[in-house]
């Protein structure tokens, strides 16, 4: 993963701590300058721009990584409490949020999410779910041990699944991330995939990708 | 997810795949134009670069891919095909797609020729699903002396010798295995017939899943000294071997059969369909009869269709529109009966989508359903009611498709043409035979 831009140069220390924990490659940035300067040959792979000393700095860093010819994406705002009525009507300016004081666990949560959405996260190379082993270096899964002979479609299918537990996915959506829209399935496809899914899954563990009724599927259990 | 490109990473998932369960061998499938499996082996060594470039071959070995300039093809692997076989997992099976050595489709491909089907229902918004029932025959491998059952079962029933229904379970068993569900098997109306449905998928898959189960079927018996065949009517006075298959069509994840303001259920675009199925459906059936013995299975008296009419609950109907189980307005569908097994599956579900699109595309009108069991009525009272037959024949079949403007646009020059040629070859050599029919009739009263 290309580091990821950071402004200011002093950012709040738990914002720090969590990226390196995370193991989230970083290079602070304090002026507009220094952006392109520094700016990796592959890209920022995303900025975390901190707005917790001066707002309307951070929001004019905001606006100039938003125009910049090779647009820098995705990019989380870090904003305090206090402030939140400010982000009205500047919503293009960022792709999330996060508030201070920092809760690190959101924090966390939030970067997987935003570069898991983009593609551009930490390779993870293991999925794990109860029984369940996704290895996406070997490209096989196995339940409690046991290979399954799974399609390349159905790997897919579980793979994506397995790494958004207990979220729901109706079909197009499953069918526009897993399949892409070349496919002549239509999205009664994926209900076909889910149930041969089930099938190699076996009896047991089958429950793993629920029905949700009139919407799609969810796999895993539901988050509270 | 992953920055690869989307081939990178189905080529990858196949190589891993191979490298992590040590599979020695990798079968390259795909269908000559009469639907014949073909396919030739290769080793782990070869698999990136014929996953890359394709595998050149010479064609003019296989039916009806020789041309006059160019012999040369490339078979290239469609990865989401691949498989382990259930009976041997170092072997793996994956399809082919054939092209020319300048990289466009080539035309005598007949999983090429569905695409193309697909693709213009794609372009109207529809996904076209399949669900067929394949019937076979199992017999003693020993055929000299004709076929000979291996039971007298018949339709459910628990027989004795189990020795069928065994070899049926295995195969279902190993069908599952290879990801191809099945939807029920069960014990038909003859003495050693056998049934076994698949479950519905899109009309590519199937058309590739109906490759793979007759193998996976007759590669099952085989291994037991059985004999199982697809042969349409193998047996003269019980039920032949049909492959009634039932399709939808979906848009935006509806059923774009189904219509609730109906009083039949079916929408608009379900009795266009249906109409055009109809309208055209002597010019295919030399696509879904293909053999001389396709039509001593379209026969009256049996659960074959003979005459061109629809219904919603009628099983003399060349249509049929089966009453879903439930309230499941997903399940509306239309069920094609003439298909035998012995189809060439890609050609057979491009030509039924071909004419279902025409009517659509056309707004064919449909004609009112007929709910009598026309096998009970004259040929008189049938012709009174304006109903017309499928081709009699081989011969009458191929003149109707060789004069149809639908099946030469939906096969494409190529296969046209080639074919026809074909069928009319099958039939001058059936013509010049003499029968023991003839013999046990003439040779001594003549």
């Amino acid at each position: 993963m290309e580091p990821l831009l950071i402004y200011p140069e002093s950012a709040p220390f738990h914002v720090v701590k969590t990226l390196e924990e995370g193991g989230y490659p970083f290079i602070p940035v304090g002026l507009i300058s220094r952006i392109t300067q520094l700016e990796p040959e592959e890209g920022w792979s995303g900025a975390i721009i901190c707005a917790d000393q001066n707002l309307d700095d951070a929001f004019f860093i905001c606006r100039h990584l938003r125009t910049k010819e090779r647009q820098i994406s995705p990019l989380l705002l870090i904003v305090d409490r206090t402030n939140l009525d400010k982000l009205e009507l500047r919503e293009d300016l960022f792709d999330d949020f996060v508030t201070l004081p920092l809760d690190p666990r959101e924090f966390q949560v939030r970067l997987q999410r935003l570069f898991f959405r983009t593609g551009r996260g930490l390779t993870q190379e293991l999925i794990e779910y109860g029984p369940l082993k996704v290895n996406l270096e070997t490209y096989q899964a196995s339940v409690s041990g046991k290979l399954l002979d799974l399609t390349y479609m159905e790997y897919q299918l579980l793979t994506f699944l397995a790494s958004h537990p207990g979220r729901v996915f109706d079909r197009e959506t499953l069918l526009s991330r897993v399949w892409g829209y070349e496919y002549y399935g239509g999205a009664r496809t994926v209900d076909v995939h889910i149930r041969r899914l089930r099938a190699k899954l076996g009896e047991q563990h089958e429950s793993m990708i629920e029905t949700v009724r009139s919407v799609g599927y969810r796999f895993g259990r539901h988050q509270k | 997810m992953a920055t690869k490109s989307d081939k990178q990473s189905k080529i990858e998932y196949v190589l891993k795949t191979v490298e992590e369960r040590k599979v020695g061998f990798i079968q390259l499938w795909f269908s000559d134009i009469l639907g014949t499996p073909k396919s030739f082996q290769i080793t782990p060594a070869e698999l990136s670069s014929a996953l890359e470039e394709g595998m050149t071959f010479d064609g003019s070995a296989i039916d009806g891919f020789s041309r006059i300039q160019e012999s040369d093809v490339i078979a290239l692997p469609d990865p989401t095909t691949f498989s382990l076989l259930p009976s041997d997992q170092t072997v793996a099976q994956v399809f082919c797609d054939i092209y020319n050595l300048d990289g466009s489709p080539f035309e005598g491909c007949p999983r090429n020729t569905l695409r193309r089907a697909l693709d213009h229902a794609h372009s109207l918004g529809y996904s076209f699903f399949a669900a067929p029932e394949l019937e076979f025959f199992y017999f003693d491998k020993d055929v000299s002396n004709g076929p000979k059952p291996l039971d007298s079962g018949s339709y459910f029933e628990l027989t004795v010798s189990n020795l069928p229904s065994q070899l049926r379970k295995r195969t279902v068993l190993a069908l599952e295995d290879m990801g191809i569900p099945v939807e029920y098997s069960q014990h038909e109306d003859a003495p050693s017939q056998h049934e076994i449905d698949l479950r519905y998928t899109d009309a590519l898959t199937m058309a590739d899943n109906i490759m793979t189960s007759r193998l996976i079927i007759k590669e099952i018996a085989a291994a037991s000294g059985v004999l199982a065949s697809f042969m349409p009517k193998p047996i003269v006075g019980v039920q032949g071997s049909g492959m009634h298959t039932h399709f939808s069509l979906f848009k935006d994840n509806k059923n774009a059969f189904y219509d609730d303001r109906d009083e039949t259920g079916l929408s608009k675009v379900a009795k266009h369909f249906i109409a055009g199925l109809l309208h055209h459906a002597p010019e295919i059936t030399a696509i879904t009869n293909q053999w001389v013995n396709s039509y001593k299975r379209l026969v009256v008296g049996y659960e074959a269709p003979v005459y061109i009419s629809w219904a919603r609950n009628n099983r003399s109907a060349l249509v049929r529109v089966p009453t879903p189980k439930t309230t499941n307005s997903q399940s509306t569908r239309i069920e094609y009966r003439a298909l035998d097994p012995a189809v060439n599956p890609y050609l057979a579900f491009a030509a039924i989508l071909g004419a279902g699109l025409a009517g659509i595309e056309g707004e064919y009108e449909l004609a009112p359903q007929i709910q009598d069991n026309l096998y009970k009525l004259s040929t008189e009272e049938v012709d009174a009611l304006g109903i017309e037959s499928l081709p009699g024949n081989l011969d009458e079949a191929v003149r109707e498709m060789e004069r149809s403007s639908l099946a030469r646009e939906v096969l494409g020059e190529h296969v046209f043409e080639w074919y026809v040629r074909n069928k009319k070859d099958e039939w001058s050599n059936y013509k010049t035979h003499v029968s023991q029919f003839e013999l046990d009739r003439y040779l001594e009263q003549l």
